[in-house]
């Protein structure tokens, strides 16, 4: 009785709902994609394994999340690699113009993805005559993706004394011998960071899917087109499980690699 | 441009740097001996760090030329050059413990591991920093890791070891210790010391020599008692300890005197620094120290100078007592340190005692305590 008295005020009321509310969904997930009832209802009806071996045989589907692994490693390594020289060339070198460079890359973030598909698919398809592949989705989600990337680098690189570059310049590095020894070990947690930001953001992407994929669809393309197939549903529900199971152990991962790498005195950021 | 000297290690020639339209460095131009434990010393702001820079290879200069052990570094990197450096926040790699701290220059020269394994072990010795190798550098003090900046630098053999205020972090204690570690370690290498410091005691008590700077410039570069004694601008006077000035014109010159007028007919001498011609505004410089204070009934003995003051305020601070006193009206107060050598008996007699206020006074000092600044 005490111990509710002193607990059940509003703000303790709001923080539990507001946690319910946000995770309670996302279980629910799991939860349904091992009933052997094909509507999402309640009661529950019975355990069943058979939306995972549907899975197995569904080609299209696994194809649309092989196509999705593709396009989301291909574009985490590319805004990862173009973000770290941004980073770099922000917080190491005095730039001209450095606030407008600054300005047009972090854009992308604030244009709806709506304008920037349907005028990148102008360009492609009117202007440059190029075939709509997974390429074009890659290169639109490079262009959302960069600003991320860049934000998260240079944060990290802010974060750590510049005079270490420069000793390690005079303790006899070349300039890249000097980044791959201290820039490079120092950067790494904000790489991991970057990587997953960007692999995640290009993964779950949708509009820009839509309107650039030509025939191979992307994961979200496939489930937003499975939607209309009630039966289909229990195999979304079931890989949506799988996907949640990857990304918390990617993130539990990520957080290893973090507190691995530096436990300096800077390891605060990101 | 000259040749360097041949037995100086660093040669600076007109080396400038500007940042826009500001001159951060000024034309310096000096030599530093091998060997020498040399301090730049100046206010924040006057360009030490920068000087520093230029000649570590971290900051191109704008136009001049420094050389190094008789070689022009030109554009040089610093990874290309015999000069290591100690920074003040110390750049310590976080992510590497300190041995392999130490052992990171090593790593760029020719050498097997058993030699760096070795060099290293004696690096942790001298610096005493044993038994610490395979710590994180964030479970170092701050001692300890000022020692594993400098250890890192040294086991590099440079030429000349540039430090960057390297005892600025450090509490006054440890700083005070570290002081004479530093100064008996740069005499059992033999390695050249460029010492940037804001911190005139520290400078005073280190250095072979002392460069002083202000905005930009170098004003004057000697060992520390030429420096105390013989200042050679007002700047520099004002800088290192505590100085009075007395304003005048010099009414004349003879047998390597200068005689001053300072107002109300008073005259007082000083040696002449060579280019004193009469008739020319003069400032005679004064260390407190120097004069003494006695009751006005003394009359002041032949040889030395004496003016007349009111005492306007004295405090005692133990070993010494401070007098300050008017001279003149409109002009600043003459600060007056004594000795307190006897026991006080408090009536303010003769200079061994304080003066009570408005007691009327003899200012002496030898003509050759005060130093002529003619600009
Ligand atoms: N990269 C830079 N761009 C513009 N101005 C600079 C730059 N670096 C230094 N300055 C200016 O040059 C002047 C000298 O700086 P410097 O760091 O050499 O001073 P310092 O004598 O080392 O001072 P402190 O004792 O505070 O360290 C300062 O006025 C500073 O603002
Ligand atoms: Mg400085």
């Amino acid at each position: 009785m005490q111990f509710l008295r002193r607990h059940l005020n509003p703000l303790s009321f709001f923080a539990v709902s507001y946690l319910l509310f946000l995770y309670v969904p996302v279980l629910l997930l799991p939860l349904f994609s091992f009933n052997d009832d094909i509507y999402v209802r309640l009661p529950l009806t019975g355990f069943t394994l058979q939306w995972y071996k549907n899975l197995m045989n569904n080609t299209s589907l696994l194809s649309a999340l092989w196509s999705s692994v593709q396009v989301g490693i291909g574009v985490s390594l590319v805004s990862t690699l173009l973000g770290l020289m941004a980073a770099r060339a922000m917080t190491r070198y005095r730039l001209p113009g450095r606030r407008g460079i600054y300005g047009l890359i972090l854009l992308p973030l604030v244009i709806p993805y709506m304008v920037i598909g349907v005028s990148t698919l102008v360009i492609l398809r009117r202007m440059l005559d190029v075939d709509l592949t997974l390429w074009t989705v890659g290169a639109s989600h490079v262009l959302i993706t960069v600003p991320l990337s860049m934000l998260v680098l240079m944060a990290r690189m802010e974060g750590f004394d510049r005079s270490l570059e420069e000793a390690s310049r005079d303790l006899g590095d070349s300039a890249w011998k000097s980044f791959r020894r201290v820039t490079l070990p120092l950067v790494m947690p904000g790489i991991v960071s970057s990587f997953l930001l960007c692999f995640i953001t290009s993964f779950d992407e949708y509009l820009l899917a839509f309107f650039l994929a030509g025939s191979d669809a992307t994961l979200p393309i496939f489930i937003f087109s499975s939607l209309r197939f009630p039966n289909k549903i229990p195999d979304v529900l079931a890989l949506g499980s799988l996907i949640l199971m990857v990304s918390i152990v990617l993130v539990v991962f990520a957080e290893w690699l973090r507190r691995r790498g530096v436990s300096g005195s800077d390891s605060s950021v990101i | 441009m000259a040749a360097a000297n041949t037995n100086s290690m660093i040669s600076l020639r007109a080396v400038t740097k500007r940042f826009g339209n500001f001159t951060a460095v000024d034309a310096a131009t000096f030599d530093i001996a091998a060997g020498e434990f040399f301090s730049l010393l100046g206010p924040s702001g006057c360009g030490k760090t920068t000087l520093l820079r230029m000649i570590g290879g971290f900051e191109r200069q704008s136009t001049g030329e420094i050389l190094i052990d008789g070689e022009p570094m030109g554009t040089r990197a610093p990874n290309q050059r015999p000069t290591n450096m100690v920074f003040q926040s110390y750049a310590i790699f976080p992510h590497l413990d300190v041995a392999e701290n130490i052992a990171y220059g090593l790593a760029n020269r020719p050498v097997d591991k058993a030699t760096i394994a070795r060099k290293v072990a004696a690096a942790l010795e001298m610096m005493r920093l044993d038994g610490l190798g395979n710590r994180r550098t964030n479970q170092l003090s701050g001692g300890q890791r000022q020692r594993v900046a400098l250890a890192r630098a040294i086991v590099c053999e440079p030429k000349v070891l540039l430090l960057d205020e390297p005892l600025g972090a450090l509490d006054k204690k440890l700083r005070e210790e570290m002081q004479i570690e530093l100064r008996q370690l740069q005499k059992s290498l033999g390695i050249t010391f460029i010492f940037v410091t804001h911190d005139q005691e520290e400078a005073l008590s280190l250095s072979d020599r002392i460069a002083v700077m202000a905005r930009g410039k170098v004003l004057q570069i000697d060992t520390a008692t030429a420096l105390y004694e013989h200042p050679n601008c007002r700047e520099v006077a004002g800088f290192i300890g505590n100085m009075n000035f007395l304003e005048g014109r010099i009414a004349g010159v003879e047998g390597g005197l200068a005689a001053i007028e300072i107002g109300d007919g008073q005259v007082v001498k000083v040696p002449a620094n060579g280019q004193a011609a009469a008739g020319g505004n003069a400032i005679l410089a004064i260390r407190p120290e120097k004069i003494d204070a006695h009751g006005s009934a003394t009359a002041p003995q032949p040889g030395t100078n004496a003016i007349r003051a009111r005492a306007r305020a004295s405090s005692y601070l133990g070993d010494r007592s401070l007098i300050l006193a008017d001279w003149r009206n409109g002009a600043a107060p003459v600060s007056v340190s004594l000795q307190n050598r006897k026991s006080l008996s408090g009536d303010g007699s003769s200079g061994i005692g304080i003066p009570g206020p408005d007691s009327e006074l003899w200012l002496t000092w030898p003509v050759e305590a005060g130093v002529l600044l003619t600009s």
